[in-house]
């Protein structure tokens, strides 16, 4: 019993981290209706930017600081360069388009920087901890505790102020929304700079993890059926989806791995996604039927 | 609804509308195959076939298949290496457990059961629409690729996950030199899209094409919405299951779910939209964009460039310049190469008033 808690607890303590890339993406396609495939390549440049700077000597809050910035500079050049050309186009361009932008934000970023695997201490211990009857590692509890705040923090920003409003309109109805004076292109400049605030963290604690390291960018793979499950336009759906496919995911490599063979994790929460398609198309939270007639 | 929301909308319409049986096109068309089939065998050396016109036809294939179900019928899907790995290891099966079938049946084998799986994977679409088809499809490139790598039965119990490919032979004839599998590749490319352009055309093809285009009012009109949908992913999992076997057989030599992952889907679903979504041509022109555009950016890295980088920063570069494109593209042309190709040709007529060969790429 307790073998099955501790699986489930570290399962959920992943599931908080799918969930905070989760998030990004949710914001990204309220505002634009874009399902964001570079959300992965930056939480790679992000991590990369970081651990960079920190081993040219910087101290750990000037690199967070440098790095913000060029998330948002990234975010700004995207939302001219890229989405405003692309307004009203099919679903299926516009995640072409930011495919194409993972490519560039890849390549460029393992360029400039390296692609050899950097290790990233944040300094925080990775002890095991006892909780009641079971053991979990400091490190899971603290990254899990950290996403946590980050995932409430955003909940309550896009809930309580301006811009989350303007957000939540745009997504009601875009067209009403102009016509009512929000600035569509500003807002989409801060969703995606949001989206990079939210890529720095995971890319921290996901690179602490397991080193900063191109594998960072395959969390995207994890953030669709999470999104799937949740519902594509809800954060709460964003962050329960995430427990779930971490919890899942947990306890399907361990009880039905070795039945099948192993690596089941790796279509596992696919296979869940489409269970939830199937019986509830807008997944958990989501608003509105996923495809009006 | 998000501004940009609108699913597969009917603006590739625009794509298939050029006149079908105008003789320009006719003429492009055969003088492209005789290219093909009587200039490039005397001209092109190894290189040619291995690097160039054999991935170019087998992806231009690949996304042909895609371009059924996606382009002309309007359901995503982001399985097409899974559909292009079940061609290969069925034809694999195929060629291994009943020798006594000749490869193009085989081949043709292969691209039934590709079929098969991708009518299955297809059943969801009965009850999602738009782009949320992605996730069964990605679903179904996942767990096939573990499939392939878990049970041995598929790969005979082969000891590394890339098998060898058997021999390639048909009526005695050797195809294993390049100008043999280009052959091969060429034939099999012809056929399927000779099948392919009859399709679309036929009552099938409408049917396709009106649940594209509005499936609410296809229903009313008559139009067999779900078994459309569901032939729309047999077919184009079948015609990308054959290009998975020819990828595998004519082009790599070995059989191996690696080959056949997701990026090999994105390809898939760069060379429709590169090319065209709902135009057959355009599975083509896009295939040659996205086959091309690497080797000659690794040509003018070299040259350019000169000795200074290593191959991987040589590489990354390449990514960077290559999703430029990508995005550049996807800008500019909305409707793909083929409408590019297609205003051109409409500009020199009218600048000729008469039928100009510069129609025939």
């Amino acid at each position: 019993m307790s073998f099955f808690l501790e699986t489930l607890v570290g399962g959920v303590l992943a599931g908080v981290m799918y969930a905070l890339v989760a998030i990004g993406f949710v914001l990204i396609y309220k505002a634009s209706g874009v399902f964001n495939f570079a959300q992965g390549s930056m939480v790679l440049c992000a991590a990369l930017t970081f651990v960079t700077l920190t081993e040219k000597g910087l101290p750990f809050w000037l690199a967070g600081l440098v790095t913000l910035a060029i998330m948002v500079t990234l975010a700004v050049a995207v939302e001219r360069v890229v989405l405003r050309p692309l307004v009203n186009r099919s679903q299926v361009t516009l995640f072409m388009a930011t495919l194409g932008l993972s490519y560039i934000i890849e390549g460029g970023s393992q360029f400039l920087m390296d692609a050899r695997v950097h290790e990233l201490d944040l300094g925080i211990a990775d002890l095991p901890v006892a909780l009641g009857p079971i053991q979990v590692s400091s490190f899971d509890l603290v990254a899990a505790a950290s996403a946590g705040a980050l995932v409430l923090g955003l909940a309550l920003f896009f809930e309580r102020t301006r811009v989350g409003k303007s957000l939540r309109a745009v997504a009601d109805d875009p067209q009403a929304a102009l016509s009512v004076g929000i600035r569509l292109p500003a807002l989409w400049a801060a969703v995606w700079a949001v989206a990079g605030f939210v890529a720095l963290v995971a890319g921290l604690l996901w690179g602490a993890r397991q080193g900063v390291q191109f594998s960072l960018t395959f969390v995207v793979l994890k953030a669709l059926p999470v999104l799937i499950i949740g519902g594509f336009t809800s954060i709460t759906g964003a962050i329960a989806g995430g427990l779930i496919v971490g919890a899942g995911d947990a306890l399907a490599e361990i009880y039905l791995g070795p039945l099948l063979g192993g690596s089941v994790s790796t279509w596992f929460a696919y296979g869940l996604a489409v269970a939830f398609l199937l019986v509830r198309p807008a997944g958990l939270f989501g608003e509105r039927p996923i495809e009006r007639v | 609804m998000p501004p940009a929301a609108a699913a597969l909308d009917g603006r590739a319409l625009a794509a298939t509308s050029t006149p079908a049986g105008s003789p320009i096109r006719a003429a492009g068309i055969l003088a492209a195959l005789a290219i093909a089939a009587v200039a490039v065998p005397v001209v092109a050396d190894d290189y040619w076939y291995n690097a160039i016109l054999i991935p170019f036809l087998i992806m231009a294939l690949a996304g042909l298949g895609l371009n059924l179900t996606m382009g002309f019928a309007g359901q995503a899907s982001l399985g097409t290496g899974a559909f292009m790995a079940v061609g290969a290891y069925a034809t694999y099966n195929l060629l291994l457990r009943v020798p006594v079938l000749p490869l193009p049946f085989s081949l043709l084998g292969g691209g039934l059961i590709a079929g098969l799986v991708g009518l299955v994977v297809g059943l969801p679409s009965l009850r999602i629409r738009g782009f949320y088809l992605v996730a069964p499809t990605l679903a179904a490139q996942f767990l096939i690729a573990w499939t392939f790598n878990q049970v041995g039965w598929f790969s005979n119990y082969a000891t590394s996950s890339a098998i060898s490919a058997p021999h390639l032979a048909l009526l005695g004839r050797d195809l294993s030199s390049p100008a043999g599998r280009y052959a091969l590749t060429l034939a099999s490319v012809v056929v399927v899209t000779a099948v392919a352009w009859r399709l679309v055309r036929s009552r099938t093809g409408r049917d396709w094409r009106a649940v594209r285009d509005g499936e609410t009012a296809a229903a009313i009109i008559g139009v067999p919405v779900s078994r459309a949908k569901l032939s729309a992913f047999f077919v184009g999992a079948a015609v990308s299951g054959v290009a998975g076997a020819l990828w595998a057989f004519a082009y790599l030599g070995t059989v191996d779910a690696r080959s056949f992952d997701l990026d090999r889907s994105f390809q898939a679903m760069f060379i429709i939209i590169v090319g065209g979504l709902g135009s057959l041509s355009g599975s083509f022109l896009g295939a040659a964009f996205i086959v091309l555009t690497p080797i000659l950016l690794s040509h003018l890295s070299g040259t350019i460039l000169g000795t200074g980088l290593d191959g991987g920063q040589i590489a990354n570069l390449q990514r960077v310049v290559f999703g430029a494109l990508i995005i550049g593209f996807l800008i500019k042309e909305p409707n793909g190469l083929a409408a590019l190709l297609g205003s051109l040709v409409d500009r020199l007529r009218r600048l000729a008033h008469r039928p100009d060969p510069l129609g025939e790429d």
